[in-house]
């Protein structure tokens, strides 16, 4: 199992309802988050095209997060979620350091904390609440390695980019384009 | 899913339940009622804006509110929230609530109050409506409203014998395009709007700024049309998110949308790409339309709009290809430039020669539940409305103008003496950011010996009010239930998830807290809204046992047909029975009958024309302090094309304050977004911000108010609309000054 999420750029319209879905799931206090949105403008007007996209943690496959973490707190759990046991954490914030998508923040109670794909509700069967919330219905989540779950079929039928793929992480986070 | 499923799913698939084998069976045999009342679920819809989705409220076994979540069998939301819905929470935990009756203390506008009790909140608000009554009489009483809370005060105020009720949706916002389409369709279109968007083919959105505003069912259904690949045509003088998401933009130059729409009308009518049979079997004045428009041909529009003639025909022939599956978007706040009634003809006319009414794609027939409700005895007849004080203006119109209640609250030597309003229930609207003309209003607030305001939270208005009566969130109460029309007809309750914090109370309560002592009992025949709510829902079969579990009831009936017959006759509800491309009743009233363009003023050198909009994280004014909301966005921020910013060597999140072209200089500043998205000649700002009542810890003086700048107010003479994009703003780049 490997578990991936997809956003489509071409109908996400830059709401910000996933990042305030997360904070009311997870607990994430409000000036922090866990998820965030993107808008990128190009050209001059009225040649203009524009981009919006929802980012978290891409759970990266090759997590340098995980290798540089000295407590063993941040990991990997079943389907390659990376999360991190609060418990275990010491705030170093090596990981902070780290991950080349920022998506990392020390909460107020000391410890680093970040997307955890929604463990908890992906556990129950559910979808991760960003993805549940979506008005625009513009996010897919599932496993790669299930060639009949939606979001193999929607990486197979659409053209999709990664964020800095030169970083090397083989991150599982998609924007279709 | 329900909760139930989740369960045995949970039981089949993880075991990760920390759940012992008995305690799940246990949990199993629980009717679902007990079931969500055991993990805290209550049903509720949302009061963040008027979309009203319904939704659950999540209790934590500590009893505090978790999160809200969309209800799946919605058709407002269909499960999904939108931000602020989901956002709503912060309503509740917003540290700066109104947490207990509060009573004026000195003169108004110092904005000093004491703390009272009830009992006192209402013995001083009883005592002076009945001496307004007695000196003017009950009509002088008025009352402003918006949301749940305004139902209640409507008939304490129909009871005690007044009808000058207003909401500011109406003339500040979708007046003109339900004065339009009555006088078109015979029938306004309502809310939710019945648009077929999910299978529109061809989308074309004239001024509405869809995913900015987050109409909820509608952005999801511009998602799904999206996904089927349906072409989307975008008429904005910026560069808004849906024109980011349009096969067509057309960067029209402001205020000349009339001159494109009568170029389209031409377009389609001259090379027949209009829905003949339809148009043969189902309108009125087809003839006369095509005679009007001869002169509109898309080079005249071209000279006006600045969009190319080849756009305008390219885009009609899309509107063609696609009918009747099309939909020209009616929008919703449409009081621009005083001559929206106009405008919104022009946009019905072209839906009806598209053929598209009553068809997949296009408008659909909505159904509506018919819930009856208990009996009251007949209210007493006013002996004057608001419409006795406008000389006989206005005769299209049947619900209340804000506007010219207010001015029916500023007396002038011609005004009539006996027609005057005296007291304000202002309830769930907060007038000074709503209305424009902050100083028209705050003028008509000094001339009353009465204002009452009735809000969660110290807007501004109740800084201004006499009496400030603090109602608990949609959170912590019930509510009528809400009846909406859309494809099925549908119910929906509110219930409390938890007890209203601090001394707050239900406006239910309070409306009839004052009619028990006003001697208006009858009109308040039952003791808790529970009770009413259960009468009522028990006339449809249903109860509220039943509608705590299920939130939302589909109540269709089976003989509703949401699409008539391609070619069939439909009747409307008009005269003929026809569809009136040619308004004889317009006409009548003294206005064209066919729509018309108009110029109107273009800003002088150095100034800007002022647009505003909608953030999708905001609802009006009303959200600005909440604190998930403003953790999104805390302050508006003022689109300055880059061109500009250079000649007035504007940076990057500066901070300006702006003049208008009435001298009136903003409250506060605003920071400078210098962004390619806005034309040269317009500035453009998210409505809402730059809240003046420091009691808004999180909003006060962040951003700066739109509606402080609209002093220009361009009235539409056929519906009384305030239209309010006709005002220019300079930089004042001292902010000191
Ligand atoms: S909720 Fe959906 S549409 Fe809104 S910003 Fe997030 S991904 Fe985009
Ligand atoms: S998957 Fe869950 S934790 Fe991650 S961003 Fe979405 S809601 Fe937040
Ligand atoms: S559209 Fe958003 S704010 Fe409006 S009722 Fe629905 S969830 Fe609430």
């Amino acid at each position: 199992m490997r578990y991936a999420m997809a956003i489509d750029t071409l109908k996400c319209v830059g709401c910000s309802d996933c990042v305030v879905a997360c904070q009311t799931e997870n607990n994430v206090p409000i000036g922090y988050c866990r998820d965030w949105v993107v808008e990128v403008t190009e050209g001059t007007y009225p040649q203009l095209a524009l981009e919006n996209r929802s980012e978290r943690c891409c759970h990266c496959e090759n997590a340098a997060c995980v290798r540089c973490c000295p407590t063993g707190a941040s990991h990997k759990e079943e389907g390659g979620i990376v999360v991190v046991t609060h418990e275990k954490c010491i705030g170093c914030a090596a990981c902070i350091q780290s991950c080349p998508y920022d998506a990392r923040y020390t909460h107020p109670d000391g410890y680093v904390d970040k997307c955890t794909f929604c463990l908890h509700r992906v556990n129950e069967g559910l979808k991760p609440a960003c993805v549940s919330v979506c008005p625009t219905k513009c996010m897919y989540f599932g496993d790669l390695d299930n060639p009949e779950s939606e979001i193999s079929k929607v990486l197979k039928n659409r053209k999709w980019k990664l964020l800095i793929p030169e970083a090397g992480t083989d991150p599982k986070l998609y924007f279709l384009v | 899913m329900q909760r139930r499923e989740f369960l045995k799913i949970s039981a089949l698939l993880t075991g990760g339940l920390a759940i012992s084998g008995t305690i799940f069976e246990e949990l199993l045999a629980m009717s679902d009622e007990d079931l969500k009342a055991k993990f805290g679920v209550y049903p509720t819809y949302c009061e963040i804006c008027f979309w009203q989705c319904a939704g659950w409220t999540h209790v934590n076994k500590d009893g505090v509110i978790q999160k809200i979540t969309g209800n799946d069998k919605d058709p407002h939301c269909n499960g999904r929230l939108c931000p602020r819905g989901t956002g709503g929470i912060g309503s509740y935990f917003d540290k700066d609530r109104l947490k207990t009756p509060l009573i004026r203390v000195n003169e108004r506008g110092q904005q000093k109050f004491r703390e009272a009790s009830w009992e006192e909140a209402f013995d001083l608000i009883e005592k002076k409506m009945k001496d307004i009554s007695v000196k003017y009489g009950p009509e002088s009483i008025a009352l402003f409203h918006h949301g749940s809370g305004g139902k209640y005060f409507t008939n304490l105020v129909k009871a005690f014998g007044s009808d000058n009720i207003a909401k500011p949706s109406f003339a500040q916002c979708m007046g003109p395009r339900e004065v339009a389409f009555a006088n078109t369709f015979g029938t306004g279109l309502s809310s939710p709007e019945p648009l077929d968007i999910r299978d529109s083919k061809c989308l074309v959105l004239i001024g509405s700024h869809l995913g900015e505003n987050m109409h909820n069912a509608q952005v999801q259904e511009m998602s799904d049309a999206i996904d089927k690949g349906a072409t989307i045509i975008t008429v904005d003088p910026r560069f808004s998110t849906a024109a980011s998401k349009s096969k067509h933009w057309l960067p029209i130059k402001p205020a000349t949308d009339i001159a494109l729409l009568l170029s389209w009308i031409n377009v389609i009518i001259n090379n027949e790409w209009y829905d003949k049979q339809f148009v043969e079997t189902n309108c009125d004045g087809f003839e006369q339309l095509k005679q009007h428009v001869q002169a509109f041909t898309p080079e005249w529009a071209y000279g006006i709009t600045t969009i190319k003639p080849e756009v305008i025909v390219k885009t009609a022939k899309e509107m063609h290809d696609a009918s009747p599956s099309v939909i020209i978007h009616p929008g919703r706040h449409t009081t621009w430039y005083g001559d929206d009634t106009q405008r919104l003809r022009a946009v019905a006319i072209l839906n009806a020669i598209l053929g598209n009414w009553g068809q997949r794609g296009g408008f659909y027939i909505p159904e509506k539940a018919e819930v009856p409700h208990f009996h009251l005895p007949e209210f007493p007849k006013p002996k004057w409305t608001w419409k006795d004080t406008t000389g006989g203006k206005y005769n299209l119109v049947d619900l209340g103008l804000s506007n010219a209640i207010v001015d029916a609250s500023i007396p002038t030597k011609d005004s009539d003496k006996t027609k005057q309003v005296k007291g304000w229930f202002v309830v769930g609207t907060n007038l000074i950011n709503t209305l424009p003309n902050t100083k028209r209003t705050l003028e008509a607030i000094q001339h009353l010996d009465l204002l009452v305001a009735v809000d969660t939270m110290p807007m501004e208005i109740t800084g201004w009010a006499d009496v400030v009566l603090p109602e608990c969130t949609y959170l912590e109460r019930f509510d009528s239930l809400r009846v909406s029309q859309n494809r099925e007809a549908n119910i929906s309750l509110r219930m409390p998830a938890v007890k209203p914090m601090y001394n707050t109370k239900p406006a239910w309560w309070m409306a009839r807290e004052l009619g028990l002592r006003l001697g208006l009992k009858a009109y308040f025949p039952f003791k808790t809204q529970e009770e009413e709510l259960d009468w009522e829902l028990k006339e449809i079969g249903s109860s509220l046992k039943e509608m705590k579990k299920e939130g939302v009831k589909i109540v269709s009936k089976p003989e509703h047909e949401l699409y008539i017959p391609k070619g069939s006759k439909f009747e409307f509800n008009t005269d003929s029975g026809k569809i009136q491309l040619y308004s004889a009743a317009i006409e009548a009233e003294g206005f064209s009958p066919l729509p018309v363009y108009t110029a109107h003023p273009e800003p002088e050198e150095g100034f800007y024309r002022l647009n505003y909009g909608r953030a999708p994280m905001h609802t009006f004014s009303r959200t600005a302090n909440n604190p998930n909301l403003t953790d999104l966005m805390d302050e508006n921020l003022l689109w300055v094309n880059p061109k500009i910013a250079k000649i007035w060597d504007l940076k990057e999140n500066q901070l300006v304050k702006l003049k208008n072209q009435d001298g009136v200089v903003s409250t506060f500043a605003i920071k400078v977004r210098i962004t390619e998205r806005i034309r040269h000649d317009s500035v453009y700002m998210v409505h809402g911000f730059g809240h003046a009542d420091a009691r808004l810890t999180q909003a006060f003086g962040r951003g700066v108010s739109d509606t402080e700048m609209i002093t220009n107010v361009m009235l539409d003479p056929i519906m009384g609309g305030t239209g309010m994009r006709g005002n220019f703003v300079t930089f004042v780049t001292d902010v000191n000054a």
